[in-house]
């Protein structure tokens, strides 16, 4: 900004600008240091293999479970180079920028959790014809462009879950409202057809009424404000399963300091750190969530095992993931690494996550 | 506060004489179109959903219009002197985060201890806004734009993945947003006494007169002496300490402060000031205005909630609100002005 000085001609400008430029690269690349050699699209000799995870977006608490368990992973299945890029806004395009940049620096495994599963597809695909094995993680990119999807459990046994505690706390009547991230994420809709079609099927459920499904994309002022909207829009809603952990965070912050506190019930995807405060102040009676940092571990070894070839891929195929043992690759490369867990006021504080 | 009539004149003309009562000068007055905008959309909302007038409901629109208010009036002391400053979403984000911190590593430090360092850190960082805007002779707008950049790095770096959680934060200091007197929740109180002592200051003092002068005719106002470059900074640095406020009320009223904080806020509060009659070319604004105009803002986005509308259609709806507000604005200040020259050359 201070480049701007009267005196200063064009040229002059030009080189400060440069050498701006250039020292700013210099620093980057010298705070980078340790990220292994920059080497062409050759595929890496054993032992000086390279991970990369793209998660949906960074400084985000859950991804960063999610990493760190990822970056266990990679350490202990023998990656020379293990690093996390990523953009800092959930969009849907915004992956792209960072999956070409590795395919260009040669990246030999790509660990992703997709914002949007068909954006990202076309760069996918580019990594792979340069020799990238693709690890989706979390949240699915289509299955054509990707080796195998690590799950963090069915997904219809996460949607089930949800239903049934939200079934439990409004005792068994009543509206009911979603509160996902954004509109197009994948596992998000993924859970929300199969509660949809849940609700609608089991007799269990019949008097149980889906009214509203709203967004808040993962951020805390937005969802704040839808949850506030629901209750103003459907007077008699009973409860809202918010199957995102920004979600059901700001919806019991707003539940919490309103009048509809232990009225409304509140259950979905969340992190017991986060939610300790709501679980004790009796806004929130349960919710559920797996371990994310077994997914990021699990990602790291299915990684593993594709660059050397030791599977494929394909339905049937096994590999170890480290301490958690063998896991199996099921129809449509799907890999699933553990049961939900139900948190509540007594086990709460025995997780730390 | 009904005493911002006519910014149109710099502060050295007279005031308009009070001869037609006030009637006329109640129809004169710039913020008559966002308060009917906003009589309209409450009574309407009102008609088809009664709850969305329950105590809970007001206090949801209040809360939901505090932040953005405290933030449109600092941005109404710039865009009055010709200035903008596109960094407050990013101000906000520091200054929530630094709360969330401060609260995590001092529990038992004094609130208002709180609020006097985070307008402080917030008065910080709109000076560094200031300094470069008036020492640079360069367009705010790149300016901030720059700075918009570069205090949300700093966030993320700061921040990384950390987040600070309400449970973190003492319970009396959560309860400022949650606790009313009259209906009226405490953070919504301290914006409204915020925005009429600055809409005071603005009126009836002679630095605030001078802002307008400035951004009337920024060369008329330096040939009259008037320290031009003084004045702005110190506009920018006010608006930074009031981002700073808004920054540790948002940490008292949202469950989560993080890198992510405050992002995307600028343009809602440029658009609040711009509804609120503020005249995106400097001169002419008040601060009742902005603050009236984020009002409405946000209780659009609460109302087409409550009255149902599909969720995708809202934005485009808020956007054509807007651009209704503005054009009403602009009949109704080009009415004034003709008005104005008819009464003003016969009053010669």
């Amino acid at each position: 900004m201070m480049l701007n000085r009267k005196s200063t001609g064009q040229t002059g400008r030009l080189a400060g600008m440069v050498a701006i430029a250039a020292a700013a690269a210099l620093a980057l690349t010298a705070c980078n240091g340790g990220s292994g050699s920059d080497g062409g699209s050759s595929p890496a000799a054993e032992g000086d293999q390279k991970i990369t995870f793209i998660p949906k977006q960074l400084n985000n608490p859950y991804t960063d479970v999610v990493l760190g368990g990822g970056k266990k992973g990679a350490t202990e299945a023998g990656f020379a180079s293990s690093q996390v890029v990523g953009p800092l806004e959930a969009s849907a395009s915004s992956q792209v920028s960072f999956i070409n940049a590795e395919t260009q620096a040669g990246t030999n495994v790509i660990v992703i959790a997709a914002n949007d599963p068909d954006a990202v597809c076309t760069a996918l695909g580019e990594a792979r014809s340069a020799g990238a094995k693709i690890v989706a993680f979390d949240s699915d990119a289509n299955p054509d462009c990707r080796d195998v999807f690590i799950s963090q459990v069915v997904a219809k046994e996460v949607a089930l879950i949800q239903t049934k505690l939200i079934s439990e706390q409004i005792g068994g009547s009543g509206e009911i409202a979603i509160l996902s991230a954004t509109a197009n994420a994948t596992n998000q809709n993924e859970w929300i057809k199969f509660m949809e079609e849940e609700l609608a099927s089991n007799p269990d459920y019949k008097d149980i009424k889906l009214v509203a499904k709203v967004y808040g994309d993962d951020n805390d002022t937005k969802s704040f404000q839808e949850a506030q909207g629901l209750m103003q829009a459907h007077p008699n809603l009973k409860g809202i399963i918010s199957p995102t952990t920004v979600g059901i965070a700001a919806t019991a912050r707003y539940l919490s300091t309103s009048e509809y506190k232990g009225k409304v019930a509140l259950t979905g995807l969340g992190l017991p750190n986060e939610m300790r405060p709501f679980v004790k102040d009796g806004t929130v009676k349960e919710f559920a969530l797996w371990d994310p940092a077994q997914l990021g571990y699990v990602a790291a070894f299915a990684g593993k095992a594709l660059t050397d070839g030791t599977m494929t891929g394909a339905e049937g195929d096994t590999f170890t993931a480290g301490e958690l043992g063998e896991r199996k690759v099921e129809k449509g490369g799907l890999v699933i690494v553990g049961p939900p867990t139900v948190f509540n006021a007594e086990n709460i504080d025995k997780y730390d996550f | 506060m009904s005493s911002a009539l006519d910014h149109k004149k710099p502060a050295t003309t007279a005031a308009p004489g009070g001869a037609r009562g006030a009637a006329a000068s109640l129809l004169r007055l710039r913020e008559l179109p966002v308060i009917i905008a906003l009589a309209l959309l409450v009574l309407v909302t009102y008609l088809v959903n009664p709850l969305f007038l329950t105590p809970q409901g007001v206090k949801d629109l209040l809360l939901n219009a505090t932040i953005v208010m405290i933030l449109a009036a600092g941005q109404t002391l710039l865009i009055i002197t010709r200035n903008i400053d596109l960094s407050v979403g990013s101000m906000l984000g520091l200054v929530a985060f630094g709360t969330g911190s401060i609260f995590s590593a001092m529990p038992d430090l004094p609130i208002f201890a709180v609020f006097v360092i985070g307008m402080a850190f917030g008065a910080l960082l709109g000076a560094v806004n200031g300094f470069l805007v008036t020492a640079a002779k360069v367009p705010a707008l790149v300016i901030t734009l720059g700075t918009l950049y570069v205090f949300r790095g700093l966030n993320n770096a700061w921040a990384g993945g950390k987040q600070y959680f309400a449970g973190d934060r003492p319970d009396a200091f959560g309860a400022l947003s949650v606790d009313t007197v009259l209906g009226f929740p405490i953070i919504t109180l301290v914006a409204i006494l915020v925005v009429a002592a600055v809409a005071v200051y603005m009126a009836g003092t002679r630095p605030g007169r001078d802002l307008y002068a400035i951004g009337s005719d920024p060369d008329a106002a330096t040939a009259f002496g008037i320290k031009v470059s003084k004045r702005v900074f110190l506009a920018f640095l006010a608006n930074g300490a009031l981002a700073g406020l808004a920054g540790v009320l948002y940490a008292s009223r949202f469950n989560s402060v993080g890198a992510t904080t405050g992002t995307g806020m600028e343009l809602t509060v440029v658009a609040a000031a711009v509804v609120g009659g503020v005249a995106i070319f400097g001169g002419s604004g008040t601060v009742t205005g902005a603050a009236l105009g984020a009002l409405l803002l946000t209780t659009i986005t609460s109302s087409l909630t409550a009255l149902r509308v599909d969720k995708f259609w809202q934005q485009a709806i808020v956007g054509v609100l807007i651009l209704t507000a503005i054009i009403i604005d602009r009949v109704a200040s080009l009415r004034t002005a003709k008005k104005l020259r008819i009464s003003e050359a016969r009053n010669v």
